[in-house]
């Protein structure tokens, strides 16, 4: 209800957010006196006196309003031209004459109503019979003043005029609506109503097929049209082309030949051409290689921004998975991504490093004197489980955020491990790369060493485990992100900051697409690095839900996308505009994007980045041992720590 | 100890460099000895070769044939098969020439075969101890080769280094009447050239050469500045090729091209020995790498340990002022 | 065509640190991820897309014990009609020749027109194709970088030599070629490929089903045999500069310019 009656997405964008939810309003409204004007039933709308009144009233503002709306909207398009609507050439030709003849004919309707209403009071007027109530400075008003000198045999045939101007318009529109855009009027109920709620993790494999079953499955993915969804096809017909979701892919803008846009709109027209309304559809042929290239459907980070922005709710991250399942199962894989699947599937990691050294990263000499990491081997066990995933056990240089979280951990709380070299990568990339089998094998050992851990509660400082292990996995304890841990210390008061060293760095949060969009959070990590005193903190002009891709994390390391400017770039421009030096991040692979892109970008010494845990660990005030033999520095009283819900996204 | 036979390989009238190498491999497994060279080819820069090769081999067998002008592996193999005794030890350069023809021949001649050997160690009696490599040079391993009935052993490029020895004035033996006609069902057609790229490596006295280290393509323009402040070319190892980051043309190796620069940056280089192959002419070789174990340390003259990433950039600036300043 | 490819399973190098044991005579093989051998790898999938233009059937076939059954699977998700263990206590410690006289035995059972082997494998000494083929009277050619199939039981292939050329061959079928690698982008085999060739049953062979001689093959009959593995004790090596960023430059500036590296 929110998305669709509300309008809830709609003002994201100001201009053409406003204007649509006044059509849309208006449109409501006049639904239903333009059925009852259609059937000839009646003038009006039937409705008892004073209620049929106020209808009259609002319902001549209404058609004022669409009216403008739609000179505004036609102006806009025509003389403004905003961005996001062309077309690059490679996509075909855009279509801003039909957008402009839709305009046009909604704006005859308006017209045509009008006039309608108009002359029959000034024809009534002229005649002094009681004519029924026009709004004041509505449009029918206004007509009803220029017509009053007309002659009552022009009203007459004016007022036929304009009844039939509409029916014909009214009607062409009805059956002109199923091909082009404005079809989402009929179908954008149905598309927000049918609208996944489980948003974070991807569709199965087939639908009702359970993981057991799947090898009876013969084919895998989305090869040709047919095998996409019927809610996936419906959304294919329901787009409103409106070009938001492009204008917000991170892909799109870094030059990549990915756009969500088009992704559906190419489909749309495949459609049309090949399930045409009367003959028979044509043999289906493979979309990759045809409409869609394989660069365009690889080249997706899975940040969610385009399902963000659309208003109606358009799915995108399973379309794109449920391609890559297609071309995984015909083998047609990008070279750069097979070695990394080839090492997750004998080595558990992408890196093709030895399981057994997967916790060497907490047996560094000097960090094991200042912190002890448990390993979770079936025979120890913890109440609380640090799963680490793999860039943070094995990159030389991510491994000082996973230190820099146990030792925070530490301090809160005695009772943590982790897995060591039990653990496996969490799967998340590899399933949202495609390849379903493998990622289920990765989740059964995982589940498998978590169960033997004994661990009653999870905690990660990477938020594609996070995502990975919330909602791809079933059946775990609960998971938390190391932001929200530290966050409920804060407000407790058990984790205090000592003040910067340099107040005249000013530090910008960047939100990590699987922390704050996918997963709602934006709060916790903003309240920690604002409990540091003297940290001055600004927003960046795409914040929150609007945050912007680093470049992705897991297999898309590996992938060598064609790209004009990389996503991190762009981003680390953002937070110099912003008046930004230094950028928080609270995951792996956006300090890794990131770090590369100050490099890249030339901004070396005048731009850097840290995690958020290592910024705690930093910052944090520690209480020295009391005596010189004490090894471990005394711990904040161990407190039982309870996990606050979080809110899932509804519908 | 059997006869050893140093087979020579050669191209417009020159013999390879590996000809003198045999040489020393020769003398490691029988000191005593006195290898004979054998060549074969067809016309006047083949008669030269077999002329020069007086100076230091004692015996010469040509092999001279029409159908031997170009070196067609199956053929020459034939040739071989005919002429050499049996029971002798075939020593071959391994390279690309030698690994088409040298496994089949030691079925032909059923002798025992080793390849791409380093170094070898040992006789004893009718045995030979050799080391090779494994794991693309990994680890190293000693390997007994039973001589017996001869052996075929292809020597790597490079490992054995060639002697000072006195002239030999030898003497060349035709044997070319002995092979008959030959005959094949592989046929030679052409060598096709890559497309020259805008840059011919061979011809620069100083090369900036990067490896896998680069990492990724956008850092190939590091190199490429460091290299325009000194006024040479950017090259590279295969795996930068096989990444489509630069053109095949650019590429140092036994499967690229063979330069003899003076300077030599192995920028991100391991040192795999099929890259270190493409370099000829004792260059001033300095290596950057991080990795401090990497085996291009061992054949440098220069080492630094640092992230060529960061390091080049910082180089570039200095060479630039240096220049600056002394372009006054 | 019938194309039949020799595999080999070996030590994953690119995710396995080859080093010495404790003992210091082998590698350490404790943690060792095993595949098929690269090489072996681009040659199969190169005989898949022969096939795929002229029809056919690629075999894939391994001289080994049970473990090594798993790369033929592999292959066979990949796209390979049939796989081949070849398998006898007779051919434990085979050398070079030994192993190409076992593969030479299976030929001649067959009818194959072509057959591949890559170039060389990780503990190998790229001579099984060269041997299989002068046993067989076959002609041969090693490096290939590129296949054409012409008319009349013909390819044209073509050779990596130096420079980064091309030398060019016609070659008449039956015939071995050694693979390079690089030949081709060889397909992604998934997870669910192998789960779907695991239990279809793999034909083994051993030395009577070939009508070997055991005393031709195996540890009796080599002639090359590793006593072996070591790391040799590093020489000099380079004069490493050992100061800071700036320092190294420095002297590395002094030198290069010394060299004449500054025109």
């Amino acid at each position: 209800m929110k998305f669709w009656l509300g309008q809830w997405k709609h003002p994201r964008y100001k201009t053409a957010g406003i204007i649509h939810v006044l059509v849309f309003a208006g449109f409501i409204l006049l639904a239903s006196r333009a059925f009852g004007l259609i059937l000839g039933i009646s003038d009006h709308l039937v409705l008892p006196d004073r209620l049929g009144r106020a209808y009259d009233i609002v319902r001549d503002y209404a058609t004022t309003v669409v009216f403008c709306c739609m000179v505004f909207a036609a102006i806009r398009r025509i003389v403004f031209r905003p961005a996001r609507y062309a077309v690059p050439r490679k996509f075909g030709k855009g279509h801003p004459a039909d957008a402009i003849f839709l305009l046009a004919l909604i704006a005859i309707l308006m017209l045509a109503d009008s006039l309608y209403a108009a002359s029959k009071a000034a024809f009534l007027a002229q005649q002094n019979q009681p004519t029924e109530f026009l709004a004041l400075l509505s449009l029918p008003w206004v007509f009803k003043y220029l017509l009053s000198t007309a002659s009552l045999t022009s009203l007459q045939d004016l007022h036929l005029g304009a009844y039939f101007a509409h029916d014909v318009t009214f009607f062409f529109l009805l059956c002109y609506r199923p091909f082009g855009i404005q079809f989402h009027v009929e179908t954008s109920l149905f598309t927000v109503f049918f609208a996944k709620l489980d948003r974070g993790t991807v569709k199965p494999v087939r639908w009702g097929v359970p993981d057991t079953q799947l090898d009876q499955v013969n084919s895998f993915g989305v090869k040709t049209f047919e095998d996409f969804t019927w809610k996936h096809i419906l959304d294919f017909y329901s787009c409103a082309d409106c070009g938001r979701c492009s204008d917000n892919c991170p892909a799109n803008a870094a030059g990549r030949p990915l756009s969500p846009r088009f992704l559906t709109i190419k489909a749309r027209d495949y459609a049309f051409q090949h399930f045409p309304v009367f003959a028979k559809s044509h043999n289906s042929q493979s979309l990759v290689g045809n409409i869609y290239s394989e660069d365009e459907v690889w080249s997706c980070t899975t940040c969610g921004a385009c399902e963000e922005e659309c208003p109606l709710l358009v799915e995108y991250i399973d379309k794109i998975v449920d391609l890559r399942r297609g071309l995984i199962d015909q083998g047609n894989v990008p070279q750069s991504l097979q070695k990394p699947l080839k090492a997750l599937e004998s080595r558990g990691n992408p890196y093709g490093k030895m399981e057994k050294k997967r916790a060497d990263w907490a047996k560094a000499k000097d960090f094991q004197q200042l912190c002890d990491v448990k390993l979770l081997d079936g025979k120890v066990t913890a109440d609380t489980l640090y799963f680490v995933d793999s860039i943070t056990s094995y990159d030389d240089r991510i491994q000082s955020i996973g230190r820099a979280t146990a030792r925070i951990l530490s301090d809160i709380d005695d009772n943590f491990g982790i897995l060591g070299s039990q653990e496996k990568d969490s799967g998340h990339e590899v399933r949202r790369f495609g390849e379903e089998l493998l990622f289920m094998a990765l989740r059964d050992q995982n589940i498998q060493a978590i169960k033997a851990s004994g661990a009653r509660r999870i905690v990660t400082a990477d938020p594609h485990a996070l995502n990975a292990l919330k909602r791809d996995y079933k059946d775990l304890p609960p998971v938390e992100h190391i932001s929200q841990t530290i966050a409920r210390e804060v407000r407790r008061g058990n984790i205090r900051f000592s003040k910067v060293e340099d107040s005249s760095k000013v530090y910008a949060y960047h939100d990590p697409c699987y922390l704050g969009r996918h997963n709602q959070i934006y709060d916790d990590p903003r309240s920690v690095i604002d409990a540091i005193p003297g940290l001055s903190r600004v927003e960046m002009r795409r914040c929150k839900d609007r945050s912007f891709c680093c470049g992705g994390g897991g297999l898309m390391l590996f992938y060598e996308p064609k790209e004009d400017e990389r996503m991190g770039v762009k981003r680390v421009r953002m937070a110099a505009e912003a008046g930004a030096n230094v950028i928080v991040t609270a995951c792996p692979f956006c300090m890794v994007n990131i770090e590369d892109a100050i490099k890249v970008a030339g901004l070396e010494g005048k731009m850097s980045v840290i995690d958020l845990a290592e910024l705690v660990d930093q910052q944090m005030v520690r209480h020295e041992p009391a005596t010189v033999s004490s090894q471990h520095p005394q711990r904040i009283a161990h407190r039982e720590w309870t996990l606050e819900p979080t809110t899932v996204r509804g519908g | 100890m059997p006869q050893i036979f140093a087979y020579i390989v050669h191209k417009a009238g020159i013999a390879d460099d590996t000809a003198a190498e045999l040489l020393a491999t020769a003398a490691t497994i029988d000191p005593a000895g006195s290898p004979i060279a054998i060549a074969v080819g067809w016309g006047a820069d083949f008669e030269a070769v077999c002329t020069a090769l007086r100076a230091s081999y004692k015996e010469v067998w040509k092999i001279a044939n029409e159908t031997l002008a170009y070196p067609n592996a199956e053929l020459v193999r034939q040739a071989l098969a005919k002429i050499l005794p049996p029971g002798s030890i075939v020593l071959i350069p391994n390279d690309h020439f030698g690994i088409d023809l040298a496994p089949g021949l030691s079925i032909k001649l059923n002798a025992a075969y080793a390849s791409d050997v380093l170094a070898i160690e040992e006789t004893e009696g009718q045995k030979l101890k050799l080391v090779r490599q494994e794991f693309g040079g990994a680890v190293s391993a000693h390997v007994r080769c039973d001589i017996a009935s001869g052996a075929v052993i292809t020597v790597r490029p490079g490992a054995f280094k060639s002697r000072e020895t006195r002239a030999a004035d030898g003497t060349v033996i035709d044997k070319s009447a002995e092979i008959g006609t030959l005959s094949t069902r592989r046929r030679y057609l052409e060598t096709i050239i890559p497309e020259a790229g805008a840059v011919d490596i061979t011809k620069h006295n100083v090369l900036v050469s990067i490896g896998r280290g680069i990492q990724e393509k956008e850092n190939v323009a590091i190199a490429e500045e460091l290299a325009e402040a000194l006024g040479a070319a950017v090259s590279c190892s295969r795996p930068v090729v096989d990444a489509k980051w630069l053109e095949k043309s650019r590429q140092v190796g036994s499967s690229g091209k063979t330069v003899k620069p003076k300077v030599y940056l192995a920028c991100g280089i391991s040192g795999a020995f099929q890259h270190l192959a493409g370099l000829k002419g004792n260059p001033f070789i300095v290596a950057i790498n991080k990795n401090p174990k990497a085996p291009i340390f061992q054949v440098a003259d220069v080492g630094i340990v640092d992230d060529l990433l960061e390091f080049l950039p910082e180089l570039t600036t200095k060479v630039r002022e240096m220049r600056g300043v002394s372009a006054k | 065509m019938e194309i039949l490819v020799c595999a080999r399973r070996v030590p994953d190098t690119s995710e396995n640190e080859i080093q010495l044991n404790s003992a210091g005579n082998d590698i350490e093989r404790d943690d060792l991820v095993y595949s098929i051998n690269e090489a072996d790898n681009y040659a199969v999938e190169e005989a898949l897309q022969i096939v795929s233009r002229v029809g056919g059937s690629v075999t894939v076939v391994t001289v080994g014990g049970e473990d090594d059954e798993e790369i033929l699977r592999r292959e066979m998700a990949m796209g390979a009609t049939h796989g081949v263990l070849i398998t006898d206590d007779a051919f434990l410690g085979s050398d070079g020749r030994g192993i190409a006289t076992i593969l030479a035995a299976l030929v001649k059972k067959g009818t194959y027109e072509l057959i591949l082997t890559g170039i060389q494998a990780e503990d190998g000494g790229a001579q099984v194709g060269g041997m299989l083929a002068a046993m067989l009277d076959y002609p041969f050619a090693s490096l290939v970088n590129s296949i054409e199939v012409l008319e009349g039981r013909k390819l044209k292939v073509s050779r990596e030599i130096e420079g980064g050329n091309k030398e060019m061959n016609e070659i008449e079928l039956p015939c071995v070629l050694s693979i390079q690698t690089g030949i081709n982008e060889p397909r992604y085999v998934g997870m669910k490929g192998i789960r779907q060739v695991a239990s279809i049953p793999i034909p083994t062979f051993g030395a009577n089903d070939l009508g070997l001689d055991p005393s031709l093959v195996g540890a009796v009959a080599a002639r090359v045999k590793r006593i072996d593995y070591f790391v040799p004790a590093v020489g000099k090596g380079a004069e490493m500069l050992e100061g800071s960023r700036e320092e190294n430059i420095e002297k590395l500036v002094e030198l290069v310019t010394a060299k004449g590296g500054l025109n």
